[in-house]
C-alpha cells in the first residue's frame, strides 16, 4: 500500500503529485460538517450530499404516492363508489402510478444509495462528473414540480401507461403537463446512468478489478446501461403524444391515420426494461446484505454478477408480453412468451445462490438482514407469478386484472421497497454516523412483511376471479378479499411510517456508529462513519476480492 | 359485507382447461419456491449468529450445482409453455361454422349486432354448445372485451378489427366487461353474456327479430351511399365487382396478394388508396368521415353475404 505524504497546512492545488489534492485538515471532517448553510447543500457537488438531497426528495414523493394509494384502498372497501367519483378514482391511480414509478422507484436505490456508495465502494473520491450529478437532482426536482403542479391543478386520467388514443385525443386531464414531467425526469435518469457508467470504468482505485467489484456495483452498472439505452425511447414516445395532442399530428390515433399499437410497442420497449431499472439495484443491495448477514462470500460471485448483465440484456427483448391480448400476431406472442421464461433464469440463479450463501453462514438477524430475507421471499413470489403471466393462455385471462397488480407490487413494493428499507437500515449508520434502535428496526421489518402480504396476496385471488384493475365499482363477491387487502394496506402504511420515527430519533439520540458496525467487508466500511468529505484519507489499494470473510474450518465462530 | 368467492365460474370446456393449466403451474411454483422459504428459515435458525453449529465450508461456488438450478426449472417450465401456447393458438383459430356476431365498442358501452339484424346493448345472447365468433371494432379508444367465465379477453382497437371466438357450453348469465382502461366510466362499462340453450336461443332470436338482416341493412347503405353506382354489375365505372370477393385472395397493384377478409374490406372502404386491387384505377373516394364504424360493420356483413351468392369467377 502506498502512503501519501502528510498534508501540508496550506494545500497546493497545482501539485499534482499530492494525492490528498487540495484538502485542508478541516475537510477531513465528516461530509456532514462541511458547511451548514442551505447553500452548502443546494450547491454541493459531493456525491454523498447529493445522495441525501435525493433521499429527502424520493421519500417525500413516496409518501405523496402512498397517500394516493391510501385513498384508493379506502374507496375499495365497498363495492360501490362512495369516496371518490369515477374521475377522481382514475386520477388517484394515475398519479399513484406516475409518482411511484418515475419519482420513487426508478430513482430510489440508484440515486440515493448508488450515489452515496458507488464512489465509496470502488475507492473513488466522487463520481466522474460531480456537477452533472447535482444537475440531475435539479432536473429531477423540475420534473417533480411539474408533477406536483399536475396534482394541484386537478390531475391526469390516463393511467401511468398513457395508452393512446385515450391519452392523445380523449383524456381531459393535464396529459401534456404530466408527460412533460416524465420527459424531464428522464433526463435526470440518463445523466445519472451516464455518470455511473463512466465512474465504474474510470475511477476504480488500484487493485479494484472488475472481478473484485462488490455485487452492488455490478447491478448499478447493469442498471445504468438500461437507463441510458431505454429512457430515450420513452422520451420520444411521450413527445409524440404531445405532438398528436397539441398539433393533431397523426401518429397513434387511427382517426388521424396513426397506429395505437405503435405507442404500446414504444412504451413497453422502455417500460419493461424499466422494471429491471427498479429491481436490479434491489438485487444488488440484497447480494450485499446476504453476504454481510452470513459473513460469507456470496455463493457463485460470477454467476450473480453475470446474471445482472443477463437480466439487463434479455430484459430488452420481452416487451411484447404486455401485449398478448392487444392484437399483436400470435406468433410474436409465442416468441415473447418464451423469452419471458428465459429472463427468469438469471433471477432464479440469484435467489438460489443467496440461499446457498446462507448455508453454514454466521447469520445475523439484525434489521437490514431481516429486510433482505423479506425481500427474497416476496421477490420469489413476485417472480414466479411473473412466470404464470408469461404463459399465454393464462395471461389472456388475468391480463389487466388484479393478478397483474399483485404480481408487480410483489416485485416493486415487496421487492424493491423492502430492499430500499434494507439498504437504509444497513447503511444508515454510515450515512449519518448514528445507530438506530435495532429492536424497533426488527419490528419494522416484520410489520412490513406481514402488512405487505395481507395487502397484496388477496389480490392474486381477486385477479383470478376476474376483478379488473383500474375500477372502483366491483362485484359484491369480491368484497371480503378487498377488505382484507385494505386492512393490510393500513398496517403497511403504519409500517412505512415507523422507520421514519426511529431513524429520525437516532439522528439526535442514537449512539455514535463505529466505522464498521456490522463487521462487513467493503471499502465503505473502512472509512469513518460518516465518511470525510473526500471519502478516503489515502487512496485505497485493493488486494483481495469482495466478501473476503475468510473461510472457517472450526465448528464454532 | 356480502360475499366471498374463491374460484371463478366456468362457462366452457376451454375455461376448465385453463384452470387445469393454472393448477399445474401453481404446483410447479410451490415446488420451486418452497425450498427457498424452508431453507432460509432453517438456515436462519440453525446458523444463527452466536449459536454453535458446524460452519466449516471450503467452496463458494459449484458450477454444476448452479447450472442445474438454472436449467432444471427452465426445462420444467417449457412443458407448461407448450401447453399454454397450444391453448392460446386454439383460442385464435375459430372453426369455420361459428356463428358470426359483430361487436362495436365505444365509451362506455358494448353494442352487439347479430347476423339476423338483432341488436343489443351490454347484453350478448348466444346459444350453448355452438362456436361463436365476434368481429370487434372500436369507435374511439382501446377497449377490451373480457368474460372471466370464459377465461378470455381480447382488446378492441380502433382502426382495425380484432376477433374472439368461444364455445360456451353451460347456460347461464356471466359477467362481460371492459378490461382496458378507457376513460371516465371504464368501471361501469360492462354487462352480461347470456348463454341460452339452443331452443331458448331460437326463441330469443324470434322475439328480438327485426325486419332486416344485418346484410340487408348493409345493402341499403350500399345503395344509399352510392357504392352500387360503381360496384354494381351494370355500372360503367371500372370498379372491382364484389360478388364472391370475400375470402378470396386479391392481387394488389404492388404485386402482393391479400386475402379479402373483414379487415381488408373495412380498409378498402375507409382507406381505399392503401391497398389498390391490381388493374383498377385509384378513383374510389374515402368514406372515412362519411360512414361510422357501425355502418362499415353492416357493409362488411353485406359484402360477406355476396360471397355465397356469386359463382366462381375465372381470374
Amino acid at each position: 500500500m502506498t502512503h501519501a505524504p502528510a498534508h501540508p497546512i496550506a494545500p497546493n492545488p497545482r501539485n499534482l503529485d499530492d494525492r490528498g489534492l487540495s484538502e485542508t485538515p478541516a475537510q477531513h471532517a465528516s461530509y456532514l460538517r462541511d458547511g451548514y448553510t442551505l447553500r452548502s447543500w443546494l450547491l454541493t457537488t459531493d456525491h454523498k450530499r447529493v445522495a441525501l438531497l435525493y433521499l429527502a426528495s424520493v421519500t417525500m414523493f413516496f409518501f405523496v404516492g402512498g397517500a394516493a394509494a391510501a385513498l384508493m384502498r379506502f374507496d375499495l372497501l365497498t363495492p360501490e363508489a362512495d369516496l371518490l367519483t369515477n374521475e377522481g378514482y382514475n386520477r388517484a391511480f394515475t398519479l399513484h402510478g406516475v409518482i411511484m414509478v418515475w419519482f420513487f422507484l426508478i430513482p430510489s436505490i440508484p440515486n440515493t444509495f448508488g450515489n452515496f456508495l458507488l464512489p465509496l465502494m470502488i475507492g473513488a473520491r466522487d463520481l466522474a462528473f460531480p456537477r452533472l450529478n447535482l444537475l440531475s437532482w435539479y432536473v429531477y426536482m423540475l420534473g417533480g414540480l411539474f408533477t406536483l403542479f399536475v396534482l394541484v391543478a386537478g390531475g391526469v386520467d390516463t393511467g401511468w401507461t398513457f395508452y393512446t388514443p385515450l391519452s392523445s385525443m380523449f383524456a381531459h386531464g393535464h396529459v401534456i403537463l404530466a408527460a412533460t414531467a416524465v420527459f424531464v425526469v428522464g433526463f435526470s435518469s440518463i445523466m445519472t446512468g451516464l455518470n455511473f457508467i463512466v465512474t465504474v470504468h474510470k475511477l476504480r482505485c488500484p487493485g479494484m478489478t472488475w472481478g473484485r467489484l462488490p455485487l452492488f456495483v455490478w447491478s448499478m452498472y447493469a442498471t445504468s446501461l438500461i437507463l441510458v439505452l431505454a429512457t430515450p425511447v420513452l422520451s420520444v414516445a411521450l413527445a409524440l403524444i404531445a405532438a398528436e395532442r397539441l398539433f393533431g399530428l397523426g401518429i397513434f390515433d387511427p382517426a388521424l391515420g396513426g397506429d395505437p399499437l405503435l405507442y404500446q410497442h414504444l412504451f413497453w420497449f422502455y417500460s419493461h426494461p424499466a422494471v429491471y431499472i427498479m429491481v436490479l439495484p434491489a438485487l444488488g443491495v440484497v447480494s450485499e446484505l446476504v453476504a454481510a448477514a452470513a459473513r460469507k462470500p456470496v455463493f457463485g460471485y460470477r454467476f450473480v454478477a453475470g446474471s445482472s448483465l443477463a437480466i439487463a440484456a434479455v430484459g430488452f427483448l420481452v416487451w411484447g408480453h404486455h401485449m398478448f391480448v392487444a392484437g399483436q400476431s400470435m406468433y410474436a406472442s409465442a416468441v415473447f412468451s418464451f423469452l419471458s421464461l428465459v429472463v427468469a433464469v438469471p433471477s432464479g440463479i440469484k435467489v438460489y445462490n443467496w440461499t446457498a450463501t446462507l448455508y453454514k453462514g454466521d447469520i445475523s438477524l439484525d434489521p437490514p438482514f431481516l429486510f433482505a430475507m423479506c425481500f427474497i421471499c416476496l421477490f420469489v413470489l413476485g417472480g414466479l407469478t411473473g412466470l404464470v403471466l408469461a404463459m399465454l393462455a393464462i395471461d389472456v385471462h388475468v391480463h389487466d386484472t388484479y393478478f397483474v397488480v399483485a404480481h408487480f407490487h410483489y416485485i416493486m413494493v415487496g421487492g424493491t421497497v423492502a430492499a430500499y428499507f434494507g439498504a437504509l437500515h444497513y447503511w444508515w449508520p454510515k450515512i449519518v454516523g448514528r445507530m438506530y434502535s435495532l429492536a424497533w428496526g426488527r419490528v419494522g421489518a416484520l410489520l412490513i412483511f406481514f402488512g405487505f402480504n395481507l395487502t397484496f396476496f388477496p389480490q392474486f385471488i381477486l385477479g383470478y376471479l376476474g376483478m379488473r384493475r383500474r375500477i372502483h365499482v366491483y362485484a359484491p363477491d369480491f368484497q371480503v378479499l378487498n377488505v382484507l387487502s385494505s386492512a393490510g394496506s393500513s398496517i403497511l402504511a403504519a409500517a412505512y411510517l415507523l422507520p421514519l420515527l426511529y431513524l429520525f430519533w437516532s439522528l439526535r439520540r442514537g449512539a455514535p456508529a463505529p466505522p464498521n458496525p456490522w463487521g462487513a467487508t467493503g471499502l465503505e466500511w473502512t472509512v469513518p462513519s460518516p465518511p470525510p468529505k473526500h471519502n478516503f484519507e489515502v487512496p485505497p489499494v485493493v488486494t483481495r476480492g469482495a466478501y473476503d470473510y475468510g473461510s472457517r474450518h472450526e465448528g464454532r465462530s | 359485507m356480502s360475499g366471498l368467492a374463491l374460484w371463478p365460474e366456468q362457462a366452457s370446456a376451454y375455461a376448465a382447461e385453463v384452470d387445469r393449466l393454472v393448477l399445474g403451474v401453481t404446483v410447479l411454483i410451490v415446488l420451486l419456491s418452497a425450498p427457498v422459504f424452508v431453507l432460509i428459515v432453517a438456515f436462519a435458525v440453525k446458523y444463527r449468529r452466536g449459536r454453535a453449529a458446524d460452519r466449516s465450508h471450503q467452496v463458494n461456488r459449484r458450477v454444476g450445482l448452479e447450472v442445474s438450478w438454472a436449467v432444471i426449472p427452465f426445462v420444467l417450465l417449457i412443458g407448461f409453455y407448450v401447453w399454454a401456447a397450444r391453448l392460446f393458438f386454439d383460442a385464435h383459430s375459430p372453426p369455420a361454422d361459428a356463428i358470426e356476431i359483430q361487436v362495436l365498442a365505444k365509451q362506455w358501452m358494448w353494442k352487439f349486432q347479430h347476423a339476423g339484424g338483432q341488436r343489443e346493448i351490454n347484453e350478448l345472447h348466444v346459444p350453448a354448445g355452438q362456436p361463436v365468433r365476434l368481429t370487434m371494432a372500436s369507435q374511439d379508444v382501446i377497449h377490451s372485451l373480457y368474460v372471466p367465465a370464459l377465461r378470455l379477453k381480447q382488446d378492441v382497437v380502433p382502426g382495425r378489427y380484432t376477433t374472439l371466438w368461444f364455445n360456451a357450453d353451460r347456460p347461464g348469465a356471466y359477467a362481460l366487461e371492459c378490461a382496458e382502461f378507457c376513460g371516465a366510466d371504464h368501471a361501469a362499462m360492462g354487462g352480461h353474456l347470456v348463454v341460452l340453450t339452443p331452443t331458448e336461443y331460437a326463441a330469443w332470436l324470434e322475439k328480438s327479430g327485426v325486419d332486416e338482416s344485418l346484410a340487408a341493412q348493409g345493402a341499403r347503405l350500399f345503395r344509399s351511399h352510392g357504392c352500387s353506382g360503381c360496384h354494381a354489375a351494370a355500372a360503367t365505372v371500372h370498379a372491382p365487382p364484389l360478388e364472391g370477393l370475400f375470402g378470396r385472395p386479391v392481387p394488389l397493384q404492388d404485386g402482393s396478394l391479400v386475402t379479402a377478409d373483414e379487415q381488408y374490406i373495412r380498409d378498402s372502404i375507409l382507406l381505399p388508396q392503401a391497398q389498390l386491387a391490381a388493374g383498377y384505377p385509384p378513383i374510389m373516394p374515402t368514406f372515412r368521415n362519411v360512414l361510422s364504424e357501425d355502418e362499415v360493420l353492416r357493409l362488411v356483413a353485406y359484402i360477406k353475404s355476396l360471397a355465397a351468392d356469386a359463382p366462381e369467377r375465372p381470374r
